[in-house]
């Protein structure tokens, strides 16, 4: 068992609801103090975007922090670098597209997020029949590769993904790109139909945004992953405490959903 | 000895050419490129099902298109130059052979509606031409940038009943158009056929692209014997995301005719990208040095793209097929002489691998070289562009 599962399950076994905010790196030069922010108000794990010019599961908000941070110069070494600088305590998760990663070196690209305490990696257009090199160049490095179920993933191929995904299985919450709505998703029947199958930790994402969503979906999963409305915020100008502030709302709901 | 390799033949089980292909996509979209694998494979082997996307190539799609022998531009040239006319086929290019395969898929999957991504606008046309005739319902992807050069075209679509979405992100052009597709392919995919308008994307779709197109090649091919000429030494054609190259390719792949891909020089994807993953492919693409996409420019909105098909990356690779780059400054003239000499008014696409038989003739291309020139398309919709270009020019 990986590492980051290891962490995310004591989470669980503490009966607590995981909250994990996403960052785009290198948005600004503020972004590291954001992830702190989050990491100080209780996040349990920090997804790290890795811009891509073309990112093809997300929305417009999450497209334009990628254009800022891309036009700001981020690479993968860079934030990296930055990385190595901080120690936020908790497991950081990249999320970003096969291409980065494939123009990194697989190898290359494994040991160094793996030497800055991150500990997974989403990779959206990199489905389990596509993925045996990365996880292969992962696996010393005790990098967890994260996959998706979506709501149209039918039941066998549900026991499939949740079999070969590590760390913990993200329950996409609806059939869109990453955004914020106010519209009920999806969320509880992708996480039954994982639980059906798999005792791997199961978090929402896409389609959660406010703290009230977040407590509707801990209620049938493990934790709930938020991006969109966060990054939203970091673009019109929020500041670390406005981002702890955010990072608290979450956590009393979350905290408050199962007392 | 081991037996030659036979070439456009199918992709192997994970949907690879060699190395390229592949099924790089978001597990939202997975099961419904696994299913349209699925209808594919079963209607292409429905006898039925091909009769009847013949029938209505026929009837409604113009085919077959003829060849034209260009006899005063073989003369000006010094080769032997015949045209294959998909500028005659309904629509005005290639485009409809494709659209009307998979909207007749889309209708026998049960779905009633078609997204479709379209640079030059041709095949938002195509794909809004076939859902009609359907009764599909029918919304097309358009970058911002070439719904402005193209506005003729966003015209034509709205007449035909589709809703042209203009896509604002990145570059404004074709690129993102298929990023915004994919993205709305997501939220509908249940209801929804992505008509893909070239031989790129996801595996099925670079398959089923050129399955549908080797159409070209087939006609081409028989035509030619008819004509006396048999295999032509070359066989020449623009390539975007290369489904018209595919499609021609498909009747001679394997012959001794050389074949020619044209790229335009600002999106020459073979000769000045690398390999890498974009659009739910492994192909060749330009990209910097940290995989980040880099914006194709041309003047023609249908090259003004920063991959090409991963088949064509594999035949480029397997030296089967050549790729060769035109910059914008030799397509005006190249169209300027095949309207002048021929009557025959190409787009700027087309351009492209007419422009590469001017350069390259009596150079590479000895005097009396055969060449079967795909003429992809015609030029009414780049005619207003091109007014403004010789303008500027003069
Ligand atoms: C006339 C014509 N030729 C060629 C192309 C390029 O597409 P492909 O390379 O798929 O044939 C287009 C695309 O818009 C076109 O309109």
């Amino acid at each position: 068992m990986t590492g980051l599962e290891v962490t995310l399950r004591a989470v669980r076994h503490r009966g607590r609801r995981a909250f994990v905010p996403y960052f785009m790196a290198g948005t600004s030069n503020e972004w590291l103090r954001h992830v702190e922010a989050a990491a100080n108000a209780g996040a349990d794990a920090i997804e790290i975007g890795l811009p891509f010019s073309d990112p093809m599961m997300d929305g417009v908000v999450i497209q334009e922090a990628a254009k800022r941070s891309l036009d700001r110069g981020t690479t993968l070494a860079s934030v990296v670098g930055e990385l190595a600088s901080v120690d936020v305590g908790v497991p950081l998760v990249v999320m970003t597209y096969y291409n980065v990663l494939l123009h990194g070196g697989l190898e290359r690209s494994a040991a160094m997020l793996a030497q800055v305490n991150v500990r997974g990696a989403i990779v959206p257009d990199l489905p389990p029949e596509e993925s045996s090199e990365w996880s292969s160049a992962c696996a010393p490095h005790d990098l967890a590769t994260i996959y998706l179920v979506a709501p149209s993933t039918p039941n066998e191929r549900v026991a499939m993904v949740a079999q070969r995904t590590q760390g913990f299985c993200y329950a996409q919450g609806r059939m869109a790109v990453t955004g914020t709505t106010s519209e009920e998703g999806d969320g509880a029947s992708v996480a039954a139909a994982i639980r059906a199958v798999s005792d791997v930790p199961v978090y929402v994402g896409i389609g959660v945004s406010t703290p009230e969503q977040a407590q509707r979906a801990a209620s049938y999963s493990d934790g709930v992953i938020v991006g969109s409305a966060l990054v939203r915020r970091i673009l019109d100008g929020a500041t670390p405490n406005d981002v702890e502030d955010f990072v608290r709302s979450f956590r009393r709901a979350l905290d408050a959903s199962h007392e | 000895m081991n037996a030659p390799e036979v070439f456009m033949d199918k992709p192997d089980a994970s949907g690879r050419f060699g190395d390229f292909g592949g099924r790089f996509v978001p597990e939202a979209l997975m099961t419904a490129c696994l299913e349209l694998e699925v209808a594919f494979n079963d209607a292409w082997n429905d006898d039925a099902f091909v009769q009847e996307f013949y029938d209505v190539l026929h009837t409604f799609g113009g085919r077959p298109t003829p060849v034209t022998e260009l006899s005063r531009l073989s003369r000006h040239l010094g080769l032997r130059i015949y045209a294959k006319r998909e500028d005659l086929a309904h629509t005005g290019s290639h485009k409809i052979n494709n659209v009307v395969g998979q909207t007749l898929l889309t209708k026998r999957m049960g779905k009633p509606r078609v997204i479709a991504e379209t640079g030059a606008g041709q095949h938002g046309v195509a794909t809004a031409t076939a859902a009609a005739r359907l009764g599909l319902s029918c919304t097309v992807y358009m970058g911002e940038l070439d719904t402005q050069r193209q506005a003729l075209n966003v015209f034509r679509m709205e007449l035909l009943g589709a809703t042209v979405v203009p896509v604002t992100s990145g570059s404004k052009t074709l690129k993102d158009a298929v990023n915004e597709a994919m993205r709305e392919w997501v939220t509908c995919v249940k209801d929804t056929h992505y008509c893909l308008g070239s031989v790129m994307g996801p595996h099925p779709f670079p398959w089923i692209v050129r399955e549908f197109q080797s159409i070209i090649g087939r006609e081409a091919s028989r035509q030619l014997t008819e004509m006396g000429v048999g295999t032509p030494d070359v066989v020449v054609a623009c390539v975007g995301g290369g489904s018209n190259a595919a499609g021609i390719f498909a009747g001679f792949a394997n012959t001794d005719a050389r074949l020619v891909g044209v790229e335009a020089a600002g999106g020459a994807a073979i000769a000045t990208g690398s390999p890498g993953v974009l659009h739910g492919m492994r192909s060749m693409l330009i990209q910097d040095e940290f995989g980040q996409i880099e914006e194709a420019h041309s003047v023609s909105a249908g090259l003004d793209y920063p991959g090409i098909g991963p088949e064509h990356a594999y035949l480029a690779k397997a030296h089967r097929a050549q790729y060769e780059a035109i910059g914008d400054d030799e397509v005006i003239p190249a169209l300027q002489l095949l309207s002048e000499l021929e009557g025959i008014v190409p787009a700027l696409e087309t351009a492209h691998a007419v422009a590469w038989l001017i350069r390259e003739a009596g150079t590479t291309l000895a005097p009396g070289t055969s060449v079967l020139l795909n003429l992809s398309g015609r030029g009414d919709k780049d005619v207003a562009q091109v007014r403004e270009i010789l303008r500027g020019a003069s």
